[in-house]
């Protein structure tokens, strides 16, 4: 009931034609991105008629390390949703790896081995959020809300619930934290290097589309021959392994594992920016440029509000309601029926 | 009653109590329903027969105000009617028993059953008020023995469920009720009670509207029957003044379209093989397919056909029996398997299991190839833009352009990129599960042709198809199937519309049939 019928053109004797150039740059964008930039550009205006600080280089630098690792866990966090699922347990599993990178780098004195068991510790986490969830059948919401509580459970248990080891004499970590290439922080590098690489994922190779395709319609997926259950223990795995990388972001730049801190959160802001960006909570729909953006404009509102003094619990409150907002919108836009309509 | 086929008229007693007047309705380019009129009088029992896709359920979906009629009008009584929504319609007393009925199943019987009227103390659910006044039902009904007030909704028999809905909709004041196909899921037991309560309601007054395909139900019960092809009233006849083969006449009595193109072509190699195939819906079925032969699937809706193709595609679990591609074993562990082996299917359900209606017809038409289109997993746009411009050319697509999204897309230009995604993927067998569900007549012509061409260049199809002249005329071979089991296999020289149809309900005659 949602289709329109078209009128078929029968005036035209070629059925395909070549859209306007216009019409095309636009396509390219997206009409959803061209209204989060304006929004964008909307709050910068707003923020920095407040406190002309805002446009300090610094400040942008600032905003732009903060965001990094929400970034990246939000690039991963929208390929789990444009599958159909949901990732709630990439914070404790950036959490856990904060943890254990500290400690085998403390003990082993290694930043390579503490990197490495920390990136091995991501991918386990995500192949068994991923096994949970294909083979013992359990949605993906509960499956991650479970290894979102274990996982925190755990880290704060090898941890004692305190920070671990000190990274912050160790070279590569100091290089990760406060090193720059070309003037641009490292944390922003990653967060270019992930999102760009996904992006080319999604938008030119068949795993890309068929993530899409599994998203949007898992019985046409499925009976045309893509192997959902490959995809989506894939897809967890590249969350957790994003996770990790997350994790051990955090550690360099606390200076320590941390099993809570910094990670705490992380579900909640990344869902947050990937339906802010455009993402269909059903799956199928979405990219990665909307949720980069979104990022962008979660940080700069976190930003302002703090550079204008607003007290921090309002930014939670700010960040709850922009999720809702951001659903309501979506919702709207993709003429879903109200709940309980029969079909 | 200006038509001709009205042989009841005059002859009963009792007085109009529904009448349809010239009812039509379409669904886009599809015509369910053309200027049907109908009556339905206080103490009678109507049988509305017909095909599928005859227009009986849209009929009973107008009765029940859930679809508007596009023209004509309903007189209850001899006033006229209009129903916005099912709500109304139930105000008026009117009733429609659906086939398949919505039960919440963690409440108990009587809950379930007064819905929306509970009996209540102040703020409070009343229990014992509630439990007794379904069991006061229950043994009005006669059917206190088959049914419990207390068993949960989800405990329930498809049959028990049944009963549950007809008590549900027996609450306030009933002047037409309809059954759908009310036996399919009941015992001969259940069907006896059934029977009792609708010849009790009858007696009460009650305007009885029966669908049904079971021929020896319709003379143990109905009093006159109606039937439909085609979205149009054919006739009337009174049970007692007709037989099996005058109904069977009038449903099936159609002229072949001249829709179908048929190349002479010559079958070759047995490309698919079934063998001895069991599944939860599927028994011991077996059958061949040769390459370059159309072989129809036909059946009632419910037979098991759909159950079949999605078995042989791997899509649902097969407990015994095998499938050969080409005298090859196939081992099954996945849709993915079938299809590397060589076996496509364009499901039944194009919106449900097909497309992707919120993505372009070209990510729609390239998804069962995108493999071999990428290189180093990066796909090729131009190859890939190429392929969707070719298939959308070849089958006459009409579309804005390759990028339009395929929701916007009318029920045969949809149907067309599904079969465009099969044609890019060339697979050696490739099954259609109703090709031309929703599709208008156009389009319909087109889709049989592009089916021939397939036959023509040596795929081996397996179509599945309720519609009989569609059937007939792509068939070289039509295998029948009737609860899950093939029935009997007719040769295109041998098939007529009564012949399959007598084999599509064969179960049916033998089983339940006391009379001829």
């Amino acid at each position: 009931m949602t289709t329109t019928e078209s009128p078929a053109a029968p005036s035209r004797p070629d059925p395909v034609l070549r859209p306007h150039p216009l019409r095309r740059t636009l396509d390219v964008i997206g009409v959803q991105n061209l209204s989060l930039i304006i929004a964008l550009i909307a709050l910068c205006a707003v923020i920095g008629s407040q406190n002309t600080n805002f446009f300090l280089v610094s400040n942008i630098k600032t905003i732009g390390t903060t965001v990094s690792i929400v970034g990246i866990i939000a690039v991963v966090q929208t390929v789990v949703m444009l599958l159909g699922g949901l990732d709630i347990s990439v914070g404790s599993a950036a959490g856990l790896t904060s943890v254990a990178s500290a400690m085998v780098f403390t003990s082993a004195s290694s930043a390579a081995l503490g990197i490495l068991v920390g990136l091995l510790v991501g991918i386990g986490v995500g192949l068994l959020n991923g096994m949970v969830i294909v083979y013992g059948r359990v949605n993906a919401v509960i499956a991650t809300l479970a290894t979102y509580a274990a996982l925190r459970g755990l880290a704060n248990l090898i941890s004692n619930g305190r920070a671990q080891g000190y990274t912050g004499t160790d070279s590569t970590f100091i290089f990760l934290a406060q090193g720059s290439v070309l003037g641009i922080p490292i944390l922003i590098w990653v967060l270019i290097v992930v999102a760009l690489l996904v992006h080319l994922m999604l938008r030119y190779t068949d795993i890309g589309r068929n993530i899409y395709a599994t998203g949007g319609n898992p019985t046409a997926a499925r009976l045309a021959g893509i192997n959902l259950n490959r995809y989506v223990i894939g897809c967890y795995i590249l969350a957790g392994f994003v996770a990790a990388i997350a994790g051990i972001l955090l550690t360099a730049r606390t200076g320590s594992g941390q099993p809570t801190s910094g990670s705490q959160g992380l579900e909640l802001q990344s869902i947050t920016a990937a339906a802010l960006g455009g993402v269909a909570l059903q799956g199928g729909k979405g990219g990665i440029t909307g949720t980069v953006i979104a990022v962008l404009m979660l940080g700069v509102l976190q930003n302002g509000l703090t550079i204008l003094n607003v007290n921090s619990f309002w930014q939670d409150i700010a960040q709850g309601a922009l999720l809702v907002v951001a659903v309501v919108i979506q919702q709207r836009r993709g003429k879903l029926r109200a709940y309980g309509l029969p079909r | 009653m200006t038509n001709p086929g009205s042989a009841a008229a005059g002859t009963s007693p009792t007085t109009s109590r529904l009448r349809a007047e010239q009812i039509s309705k379409s669904f886009g380019p599809v015509h369910a329903l053309t200027e049907v009129s109908l009556d339905v009088r206080a103490g009678e029992v109507l049988a509305l027969m017909g095909e599928n896709g005859a227009g009986k359920s849209t009929l009973l979906r107008v009765l029940s105000g859930d679809h508007q009629p596009d023209a004509g009008h309903l007189l209850l009584d001899g006033t006229p009617v209009t129903f916005h929504s099912p709500r109304e319609a139930h105000r008026a007393g009117l009733r429609v028993i659906q086939q398949e009925p919505e039960i919440i199943p963690h409440v108990s019987v009587a809950e379930n059953i007064y819905l929306g009227a509970l009996p209540r103390r102040g703020r409070l659910l009343d229990k014992r008020t509630l439990i007794a006044q379904v069991r006061r039902d229950l043994e009005r009904y006669g059917f206190q023995d088959v049914l419990d007030p207390g068993t949960l909704g989800s405990e329930l028999s498809a049959a028990q469920r049944q009963l549950v809905e007809i008590l549900r909709a027996l609450a306030g004041e009933v002047r037409v009720i309809a059954f759908d196909e009310p036996t399919s899921s009941l015992s001969d037991h259940e069907v006896d009670a059934l029977f009792g309560l609708i010849r009790r309601l009858r007696d009460d007054g009650v305007a009885i509207v029966y669908v049904s395909h079971r021929m020896p139900e319709i003379f143990t019960i109905a009093d006159r029957v109606a039937v439909l092809r085609d979205g149009r009233y054919v006739g009337d006849r009174l049970v007692s003044q007709t037989d099996n083969a005058e109904l069977v006449r009038m449903m099936v009595g159609r002229n072949l379209a001249d829709m179908f193109v048929r190349d002479p072509r010559e079958p070759g190699e047995v490309m698919l093989s079934v063998r001895g195939l069991v599944t939860d819906d599927v028994r011991d079925v077996s059958l061949q397919v040769r390459a370059g032969e159309v072989v129809g699937l036909g059946g009632l809706v419910g037979a098991g056909r759909s159950e079949l193709a999605l078995a042989i595609i791997g899509a649902v679990p097969i407990h015994q029996g095998g499938i050969e591609v080409a005298g090859e074993p196939l081992r099954l562990r996945g849709p993915a398997d079938a299809l590397r082996a060589g076996i496509g299917l364009a499901p039944e359900e194009r919106k449900a299991q097909a497309l992707l209606l919120r993505r372009s017809v070209r990510d729609n038409i390239t998804l069962a190839v995108l493999s071999r289109l990428a290189r180093l997993r990066v796909v090729r746009r131009r190859a890939e833009r190429d392929l969707a411009r070719r298939h959308v050319d070849q089958l006459a697509i009409r579309a804005s352009s390759i990028e339009q999204e395929v929701a916007t897309l009318s029920g045969g230009n949809q149907q067309k990129v599904v079969l465009a995604r099969w044609l890019a993927r060339r697979p050696r067998v490739l099954i259609l599960d109703e090709p031309t569900r929703g599709v208008d007549v156009g389009a319909k012509a087109e889709i049989y042709s592009i089916i021939n061409d397939l036959a023509g260049q040596g795929m081996a199809l397996l179509v599945i198809s309720s519609e009989m002249p569609e059937l007939l005329g792509l068939s070289d071979r039509i295998v029948v199937m009737q609860g899950g089991r093939v029935t009997g296999e007719v040769t295109r020289a041998e098939a007529t519309e009564e012949r399959v149809l007598a084999l599509a309900m064969a179960e049916d005659l033998s089983t339940t049939g006391a009379q001829p």
